[in-house]
C-alpha cells in the first residue's frame, strides 16, 4: 500500500519550499529531514520540552505537535531566520553576552520564544518572562542567565516599537 | 590580566546562530537505520525470538539477536550483552534489532518480532539484592573480565566493594560523647540531558571503524570500542561533535558498539541508531540509587572522632561507571572534615533495573546529603551551631589528613573560608523573617562540600598549539564540549599567554581522535585543570621556540625576548619586534635565508603524586586537586500543600574563575538541578520493575518557574599553584550541597528531620504528621480562625 503524498507549501525564513509530505509527518520531521533545517531540534516528541519550537505565522509552536499538512501555506521562522546570515539579532546577541546557553540544544526554542514575547510585550516583567518560557526545558543553565538575556534584549524591541 | 578572569562570551557562538552541529544532526549518504526491540519483563528467560515476518517488510536488511554477538562488553567490568542473550535483565532491555533502508521500515519490522519469555522473579531493591537468597542478576559473574581495582563477588549480586579504614573505629566511638546513627535513601534518577543518544557508524574496507555519536569523551569511546571489539586503537576513529548535555550520562560505555557491529555485518554501510526519549531512558544508563547507613560520633566539645558507614548503591542491571562511584563515595565517605577514625564499606549491587552510570558529582552529592545531615544532627545533639561545628572540624590544608590519610597540600584551597563566606552571605545566625500566613514556615540550612576528580592515577591530557601565518592559532585538545564551557576558558588562556585576541584562536567544534591531542575523559570536573595544564605547557613550548627565533634575529639571549600583543620584542625596546605572523612558518631574513619553520607547541599533563588506593584501607592520594565550597539556603515550607520553595541559595567556591560568567552559569545550573533533585526527581518503578516515568511528562525536571527567587555565588580566588591560573574544577561541584542544605533548612523551619529523597509534598506532610503533629493542629486552628 503506497502511502499518499500531499503537496504543501511552506515559507521558511522568507523562502518558499514546495514539498510532498505524508499525512502523519510532523512539521518537525519535515523541517529537519526534508528541508534540512537542523537548528530545530527534537527531544521528547510529545510537546513537553520545547526544543522543537518554531514560529508559525509569528507564534511559537512546538513543531513536534504540528502536522506538516496543518502548516500548509504558513510562514515559519526558525533560528536562522532571525538575522541575515553571519549576523546576530539583538536577542541572539543578548544570549551570547549573558551566557544564556550551555550545551545549546534548547537554545533555538528559547530564543524564538523570547523573540515572540518581546515583539509583543517589550515591557515583559520577570514573571511574564518566566511564564513565556515555562513550556521549555533547559537542563543546563538554571534559567537565570536566560531571563537576564531576555530582559537585556527588551530595550531593542522597545526601540523598534517606537520606530513603528 | 587581559583575558583570564574576564567574562567574555562563549566561543561556541554557532549555538545562538543555529548552525552548531550535533551528532543528532549528522547524516551520511546511504545511511540505514537501526531499531531496537525492548523486553517487557524485568527478569526473564528468552525462550525464542521469531522474526520471519519482520524480514518480509520491504526495506529490511537484517534482524539481529543476542546470538549474533556472543561476547560481553563493559567499561570496568564486561557485564553487558550487546543484545540480551539467554535472559533479559531489566524492563526495556534490548533483545533484538532491525536494520532497514528507512526508519519507518525498521520500526514496522521491529513490531513484528515476537519474543517468547519465561518470567523469572526480579530483584528490585539493593538491600534485597544483598541478601544471600536473592535471585542472581548475573549468574556468571565469575566469568566476567574486570579492571583490577573492581572486586565483584561471584555467587552474589555484588558488582564491587571498597573498604576504607582509618584509625581504629572502636577506639573512635569509645571517645565519642554523642553519636547519631541513621539510614538515608536516595532513588535512581535520570541525568535528563536533552539530546537523546544517537550514533552513526561505518566501517571502511581497510578495517577502519568510524563513529559520530553523542558522547562526552571521544578518547574513552575509542578505547572502549577498541577493547570491546578487539580492534587496534588507530583503526577506531571517533568523531566528537557538540553534545546536547551529558551530566555523566554520556561518559561510560554507551551504545556505539551497536551501530558499529551492525555496519560490520552489513558490508560497511553507514548505520544510524537514534533513540527517542523513552528509549533513551531504557537503553542509556541512568543514575544509581543509594542507601547510606551512617554512624558518626563527636566529643562533647564538638570534635568529630568516628565515622562508620555502609554504603549500598543500586547499580541496576549493568554497573558501568557505578562500580567506580562506589569507590568515589567510599574514598570520600564524608564531608571536608578531619575524622581520626573512619570505617566504611561501600558496595555496588546489581538489581533488575535500568543500568546505571555516572551523574554530575559522581556520588558526592548523594553521600553529602547523608553526611551533611549527620553533621546537623550531631550539632543539634551537641547544642552547637551547625556552622561553628563545621568550622571546628574542617580540613586544614597543609595539616589535616583526609579520610584516605592524605595530607592535604598546603595550597589545596580554603575550605574554612568558603564556609565562613557562605554563612555571611546567607546571614547565618539571623533568623528568617516568618511570613504572615501561619501555615508557612521559613528556615535556613547549610552544607559544606568538596570533590576532586575520580580517575586513574595516570589519567593524562595533552594539547597542541599551531601558529598560523597570520598570527592566528589553531588549538587541538581532546576534551569534549557539552556546554560546560571548558573550550572558552582554554581559549582565554591562549589569548593571555600569547597576547592575542580570542577571535584569533580556533578550537574546532569537532574532535577526531586521530587528529586532536589525547585526553583521558571529559568527566570529573577535570577538563580545565588537566587539559588546561597541558595547554599551558604547549604554550610554553611554543613561546620558547618563538623566543629562540627572535633571540637569533635580534642577537640577544632568549630571556631578553618578551612576547606580548602577538609580537616577540626585545626587553626594554618594545619597538624592536617581530610579529608572530612573521615567524609562524619560519622567519625569513631580507636576503631570503629562512630559519625556524612552522611553529607547533606541544604539552602534556599527568596527575602528579597520585596513588592507587590500598585495597585494605583505601589509603591513597586519589586526586590531583580538590575544590572546596559551601552552600546555604533559605526555604519556605507550606504546610497546606507540603511544598518547599527555596527563596535564596548561596554558593561559595574557593577556586579562582577563568571566566566568572561561565562559572556563574555552572553554579546557577547546578543549583537548580541539585534543588530539583532534592525536591522532586525520582525514577519510578512498579512492583514488576517496569519504569513508569521514562519521559519529561512524568519525570519532572525544573522549569523557569521553579528556580529560587535569589541565587548568589562567590569565588574566593584561592588557587592551587599547579592549576591553570590557579583554577580548579567547578562543573560538578555546583550540585553538591543542595539536597543536604535543603533538608537541613526544612528541619530548621518545621523541626522535621528527613532522611530520604526526594522531599516531595506528600512525604513532608506525612513526616510532619509523624514528627510534629501539633504543628499541623496549629495550622488547622489558624485556618479555622481565619475562616
Amino acid at each position: 500500500m503506497a502511502e499518499k503524498l500531499i503537496p504543501i507549501t511552506l515559507k521558511v525564513n522568507g523562502r518558499e519550499y514546495k514539498v510532498e509530505v505524508k499525512p502523519n509527518e510532523t512539521l518537525l520531521f519535515v523541517l529537519r529531514n526534508k528541508l534540512n533545517i537542523k537548528s530545530v531540534k527534537g527531544s521528547c516528541y510529545r510537546g513537553e520540552c520545547g526544543v522543537c519550537t518554531v514560529l508559525l505565522n509569528g507564534k511559537p509552536v512546538k513543531s513536534c505537535l504540528v502536522l506538516a499538512v496543518e502548516a500548509d501555506g504558513a510562514e515559519i521562522t526558525t533560528l536562522e531566520g532571525l538575522a541575515p546570515f553571519g549576523t546576530l539579532a539583538p536577542i541572539q546577541k543578548a544570549f551570547l553576552e549573558h551566557g544564556a546557553f550551555q550545551c545549546g540544544f534548547c537554545t533555538s526554542g528559547f530564543i524564538l520564544t523570547a523573540h515572540w514575547l518581546l515583539t509583543h510585550n517589550p515591557d515583559a516583567t520577570e514573571e511574564e518572562i518566566k511564564e513565556a518560557i515555562s513550556g521549555l526545558i533547559c537542563r543546563c543553565t538554571g534559567y537565570k542567565q536566560i531571563i537576564e538575556a531576555i530582559k537585556a534584549a527588551a530595550k531593542y524591541y522597545k526601540q523598534d516599537k517606537q520606530k513603528q | 590580566m587581559k583575558y583570564v578572569g574576564k567574562s567574555i562570551p562563549r566561543i561556541d557562538r554557532e549555538k545562538v546562530a543555529g548552525d552548531a552541529e550535533y551528532a543528532y544532526d549528522f547524516t551520511l549518504p546511504g545511511m540505514v537505520y537501526a531499531k531496537l526491540v525492548a523486553a517487557p519483563y524485568a527478569h526473564a528467560k528468552i525462550l525464542k525470538v521469531k522474526y520471519d515476518e519482520a524480514l518480509k517488510v520491504p526495506g529490511v536488511l537484517a534482524v539481529f539477536t543476542g546470538a549474533d554477538f556472543p561476547f560481553k562488553v563493559g567499561i570496568y567490568a564486561a557485564d553487558r550483552d550487546v543484545l540480551a542473550r539467554e535472559k533479559v535483565l531489566y524492563y526495556g532491555h534490548p533483545v533484538a534489532a532491525v536494520v532497514a533502508e528507512t526508519l519507518e521500515a525498521a520500526e514496522k519490522a521491529a513490531e513484528l518480532i515476537e519474543v517468547e519469555y519465561e518470567p523469572l522473579p526480579p530483584v528490585l531493591d539493593a538491600l534485597e539484592a544483598m541478601k544471600p537468597d536473592a535471585p542472581l542478576v548475573h549468574e556468571k559473574l565469575h566469568e566476567y573480565k574486570h579492571a583490577p581495582f573492581i572486586y565483584p563477588k561471584p555467587g552474589t549480586n555484588i558488582a564491587t566493594y571498597l573498604k576504607l579504614r582509618k584509625g581504629n573505629i572502636e577506639e573512635g566511638f569509645s571517645k565519642a560523647d554523642v553519636v547519631v546513627e541513621n539510614t538515608y535513601y536516595e532513588p535512581l534518577i535520570s541525568q535528563g540531558y536533552l539530546e537523546n543518544w544517537v550514533g552513526i557508524a561505518r566501517v571502511k574496507s581497510d578495517g577502519t571503524v568510524e563513529i559520530w555519536s553523542s558522547h562526552q569523551s571521544p578518547f574513552a569511546v575509542r578505547n572502549l570500542l577498541a577493547t570491546s571489539l578487539g580492534l587496534p586503537i588507530h583503526k577506531v576513529v571517533v568523531h566528537h561533535m557538540y553534545l546536547g548535555g551529558g551530566f555523566g550520562g554520556k561518559a561510560g560505555l554507551l551504545l556505539e558498539h551497536i551501530p558499529v557491529l551492525f555496519s560490520m555485518k552489513l558490508g560497511g554501510r553507514p548505520v544510524r541508531l537514534e533513540l527517542n526519549r523513552e528509549e533513551n531512558s531504557f537503553y542509556m544508563a541512568q543514575r544509581a540509587g543509594y542507601y547510606f547507613k551512617m554512624k558518626t560520633g563527636a566529643t562533647k566539645d564538638g570534635k568529630l572522632v568516628a565515622h562508620w558507614g555502609e554504603y549500598i548503591l543500586d547499580a541496576g542491571a549493568y554497573a558501568d561507571y557505578t562500580v567506580n562511584i562506589a569507590r568515589s563515595v567510599g574514598l570520600k565517605p564524608f564531608g571536608p572534615f578531619e575524622i581520626e577514625h573512619v570505617h566504611v564499606d561501600s558496595y555496588a549491587v546489581y538489581t533488575n533495573k535500568v543500568p546505571t552510570t555516572a551523574f554530575r558529582g559522581f556520588g558526592l552529592m548523594e553521600v553529602l546529603f547523608a553526611a551533611e545531615r549527620q553533621m546537623d544532627l550531631l550539632a543539634k545533639k551537641l547544642g552547637m551551631d551547625p556552622v561553628e561545628f563545621r568550622l571546628k572540624n574542617v580540613l586544614v590544608p597543609g595539616k589535616s589528613l583526609t579520610h584516605t590519610q592524605e595530607r592535604l597540600r598546603e595550597d589545596a584551597g580554603d575550605p574554612a573560608g568558603a564556609i565562613r563566606e557562605a554563612a555571611r552571605l546567607i546571614e547565618w545566625g539571623k533568623p528568617p523573617e516568618q511570613p504572615k500566613e501561619p501555615w508557612k514556615f521559613r528556615g535556613k540550612g547549610f552544607a559544606a562540600f568538596w570533590k576532586g576528580p575520580v580517575q586513574p592515577s595516570n589519567a593524562a591530557a595533552s594539547a597542541i598549539v599551531k601558529l598560523n601565518d597570520d598570527g592566528s592559532v589553531d588549538v587541538l585538545v581532546g576534551t569534549g564540549e557539552m556546554g560546560q564551557g571548558t573550550i572558552t576558558a582554554l581559549a582565554q588562556i591562549v589569548a593571555e599567554e600569547l597576547g592575542i585576541p580570542v577571535e584569533k584562536i580556533r578550537i574546532a567544534p569537532e574532535r577526531r581522535t586521530d587528529m586532536v591531542a589525547y585526553t583521558w575523559q571529559t568527566v570529573g570536573s577535570r577538563g580545565l585543570f588537566s587539559d588546561g595544564q597541558a595547554l599551558i605547557r604547549a604554550l610554553e613550548d611554543l613561546k620558547s621556540q618563538i623566543r629562540k627565533i627572535a633571540a637569533q634575529v635580534f642577537r640577544v639571549f632568549e630571556d631578553q625576548i618578551e612576547i606580548r600583543d602577538g609580537k616577540a620584542c626585545v626587553v626594554g625596546e618594545p619597538w624592536e619586534c617581530i610579529s608572530l605572523a612573521e615567524m609562524a612558518l619560519g622567519y625569513m631574513y631580507p636576503n631570503g635565508n629562512a630559519i625556524g619553520g612552522p611553529l607547533i607547541g606541544r604539552g602534556s599533563h599527568v596527575p602528579v603524586r597520585n596513588t592507587i588506593p590500598d585495597p585494605e584501607t583505601g589509603k591513597s592520594v586519589p586526586a590531583p586537586f580538590y575544590t572546596f565550597g559551601a552552600g546555604a539556603v533559605e526555604v519556605e515550607v507550606d504546610l497546606i500543600s507540603g511544598r518547599v520553595k527555596v527563596l535564596k541559595a548561596v554558593m561559595v567556591l574557593d577556586t579562582p574563575a577563568i571566566n566568572p560568567m561561565l562559572v556563574a552559569g555552572q553554579v546557577y545550573g547546578g543549583t537548580v538541578m541539585g534543588i530539583n533533585i532534592a525536591l522532586i526527581e525520582e525514577l519510578k518503578f512498579d512492583e514488576n520493575g517496569r519504569l513508569l516515568n521514562p519521559n519529561f511528562t512524568e519525570y519532572k525536571v525544573a522549569r523557569a518557574g521553579d528556580i529560587p527567587d535569589e541565587m548568589i555565588f562567590k569565588t574566593l580566588g584561592v588557587g592551587q599553584k599547579d592549576a591553570p591560573y590557579g583554577a580548579k574544577g567547578v562543573g560538578e561541584l555546583t550540585m553538591l550541597p543542595w539536597p543536604a542544605a535543603v533538608a537541613n533548612a526544612i528541619a530548621n523551619a518545621i523541626g522535621v528531620e528527613l532522611y530520604e529523597l526526594p522531599m516531595k509534598p506528600d512525604k513532608i506532610i506525612e513526616e510532619v504528621k509523624k514528627q510534629r503533629p501539633e504543628l499541623l493542629e496549629k495550622v488547622k486552628e489558624a485556618l479555622k480562625i481565619k475562616g
